[in-house]
């Protein structure tokens, strides 16, 4: 399209709306800002202001100052495990699944024999809720009458895979990924299909390997594919929740921030400012995370 | 003490037993009674039918029961109960009842209590609120205690123990014979803490144990420590592995003969055993640890009926509750109930069902109101701080 033209719209558009289109813009918009507002910020802001408070869910509401966010540092002893569960899986995800799963991407983009094949199977996981994954992790690891013990068949002293402590954690997290491979592998199969072939003959002709191709030319052009993968595995890891609410409450091992929020805000005695104070510590760490990156990706897009 | 002496004084501890009253005179109500059940097991869920249903062919009124998944209740308690709850509800006796008696979310039933008979003075208690008025109608309890398979006990001429030390060296002794003493799987979190309460009570007595429950006794104290003590004593026997444990799982065990023993309550062991290995499932109470404090204090959830504050048709509650707190209701409630610990020997078992409940309903909760135990028939220690 002739740039002229495009920027004289730009110009003239605001003076063009007439009432009418002023009106349905009104509605438009105004419909989901107010949801937005009603259903997400107001919530959100609310958190923020029980976080201050305590509040068992019946009756006053009692101011408490930043009580509620010492006791959460000093003196909860499930805090830090669950913070630093929520970063382990973090980088499980980013670090091992998501690679994993752009490789397998790469291999069945191009073309091994039984591709297709193996892009359902590795896919099909995705379609469980990791809930469900958790329920299929406990028939496998648990330690009187999982598989995996049937077939190490250590009668004596079988290795209690999710109920040690040391040991429960890495196991979901095989499980978290079994999943999230699949996930970022379709993602990444989207993207490479829409990959011009003409970028990989140029590089050809230019004399790059196919290493180079790749991290050259292949990859940067799946940038948009990067972003929502980056994006969605933080939003998976800072969320995960089902899975070891699945296998054991969260408890022994499997404590997230996610469980504890619930832990203390469900339940009879909701503790519902104190809960609060850690669903904004989940906040404050996700949207640091989600920012940087976002900003990050952005401004590398602006550069381009 | 064998099983018998230890049902029939549990049940007449509770005053259970009392004889059948006639019914009061029925008040009259607009219409049907709405209740609010977390009976969801199918097997609970019919003797509590049945209990309902005996109402409305007696009074030609309608019950409207609301089943609510158990879990799922006791989560949403708080805000069942100042939305729009139903006129009565099934919860808990003693502090987790008194919490909301003091949010005055329940409606006082003082006068209903001047008319019940056969309630103990401990059930009396554990009915009551802080404010002294009665909110809650008992309606079964069952208690703790070391179960065990009779045949196995016979084939290796195990005797029961009565002191600590007894048990100690039954359990080492188990170990000898290729058994697991103790069967023991936590991993919902909660069935350890049976073990806990028992070692408390037997070492440190009841008031201690209510002390601490209430948080008026530290958790650090020299007490609490020798419980710790007593119970690290005991680990070596107890199944390895228990964190990625079910009690359902560990009572497995028990059931395949594979261990001697498993500390948990009446209805639940026996959900493992067929009906013919039911009969060979025995129990005797947790042994003395110090003689000053002996054997008597039992751990039995107790769980009834209350009336929410919002409740709509008052006077047909009021005479649900009366009818359900008849002796006679209450006992016909224990036989359609198949009680899933051993058989039904003694002359009148106290009700228990064989749900899957949770004795300590939402025993993830970290806080204050964790635990419903209740220790001796009818005292009910209130929670872990």
């Amino acid at each position: 399209m002739p740039t002229p033209l495009a920027r004289r719209a730009r110009r003239r558009g605001p003076r063009r709306h007439t009432r009418r289109d002023l009106a349905v813009l009104g509605v438009l918009l105004g419909i989901p800002i107010l949801l937005d507002l009603a259903l997400i910020w107001g919530p959100t802001l609310a958190s923020i202001g029980l976080s201050f408070t305590t509040w068992d869910g019946i009756g006053d509401i009692q101011w408490a100052g930043g009580k509620n966010y010492e006791n959460l540092f000093t003196n909860y002893p499930q805090f830090w495990p669950a913070v630093r569960h929520n970063l382990l899986w973090l980088a499980f995800l980013g670090l091992i699944a998501t690679p994993f799963g752009l490789l397998l991407a790469v291999l069945i983009d191009r073309g091994v024999r039984f591709s297709r094949f193996y892009q359902s199977t590795l896919y099909m996981p995705v379609v469980l809720s990791l809930a469900v994954v958790g329920f299929i992790a406990q028939l496998i690891l648990s330690r009187d009458q999982g598989a995996l013990n049937a077939v190490l068949a250590d009668k004596r002293n079988p290795t209690d895979w999710l109920g040690d402590p040391d040991l429960n954690i890495w196991m979901v997290l095989l499980a978290a990924c079994w999943r999230h491979t699949g996930y970022v592998m379709i993602l990444y199969l989207a993207g490479l299909k829409s990959v011009d072939p003409t970028l990989k003959e140029a590089a050809a002709i230019d004399g790059a390997n196919e290493r180079q191709t790749f991290f050259r030319v292949v990859l940067p052009t799946l940038r948009p594919v990067n972003i929502i993968v980056g994006v969605i595995t933080v939003i998976e890891s800072l969320r995960a929740f089902d899975i070891v609410y699945a296998i054991n409450k969260g408890r022994n091992g499997l404590e997230l921030l996610s469980v504890l929020v619930t832990d203390n805000i469900i339940g009879e005695a909701a503790r519902i400012g104190f809960g609060s104070a850690i669903a904004v510590v989940l906040l404050l760490v996700s949207l640091g995370f989600i920012v940087t990156y976002l900003v990050q990706e952005l401004r590398g897009e602006e550069k381009r | 003490m064998s099983r018998r002496t230890l049902l029939r004084g549990a049940a007449t501890g509770a005053g259970v037993l009392a004889l059948p009253s006639l019914l009061a005179a029925c008040g009259g109500g607009p219409s049907g009674v709405t209740l609010g059940s977390n009976a969801s097991d199918a097997v609970p869920k019919k003797a509590f039918a049945e209990a309902f249903k005996a109402y409305e062919k007696e009074s030609k009124k309608t019950v409207k029961v609301n089943t609510v998944n158990h879990e799922n209740f006791q989560e949403n308690i708080n805000r069942y109960l100042q939305g729009t709850p139903d006129d009565v509800f099934m919860w808990f006796a003693g502090y987790r009842m008194q919490y909301f008696a003091q949010k005055g979310l329940l409606t006082e039933i003082s006068d209903l209590w001047r008319g019940f008979e056969g309630f103990s003075e401990a059930l009396k208690k554990q009915s009551t609120g802080k404010d002294g008025k009665q909110y809650f109608v008992p309606y079964y309890y069952y208690p703790w205690a070391v179960f065990h398979r009779k045949s196995v006990f016979k084939d290796k001429g195990y005797e029961v123990p009565k002191t600590f030390d007894q048990y100690r060296a039954l359990a080492k002794r188990m170990q000898k014979d290729g058994l697991v003493p103790f069967a023991f799987g936590d991993k919902d979190g909660w069935p350890a803490m049976g073990t806990f309460d028992y070692l408390d009570l037997r070492a440190n007595g009841y008031d201690f144990h209510i002390a601490l429950m209430r948080g008026q006794k530290s958790w650090t104290s020299p007490q609490v420590r020798q419980v710790f003590d007593l119970w690290r004593g005991l680990m070596p026997y107890h199944q390895k592995g228990a964190n990625g444990r079910t009690w359902q799982e560990a009572a497995q065990t028990l059931q395949r003969k594979r261990a001697g023993m498993t500390v948990l309550g009446l209805p639940h062991p026996g959900q493992q055993f067929s009906a013919a290995d039911r009969e060979d499932l025995d129990f005797f109470p947790f042994p003395e640890i110090d003689p000053a404090h002996g054997q008597d204090a039992v751990e039995a959830p107790i769980d009834g009926f209350l009336m929410s504050k919002k409740a709509k048709d008052v006077g047909g509650a009021k005479d649900l509750l009366k009818f359900l707190a008849t002796p006679g209701r209450r006992r016909s409630t224990s036989r359609a109930t198949p009680t899933t610990s051993p058989s039904t020997p003694a002359p009148t078992p106290p009700p228990t069902t064989c749900s899957r409940r949770k004795p300590h309903g939402s025993s993830r909760a970290p806080n204050r109101y964790r635990s419903s135990w209740t220790v001796t028939p009818g005292r009910t220690s209130p929670p872990r701080s």
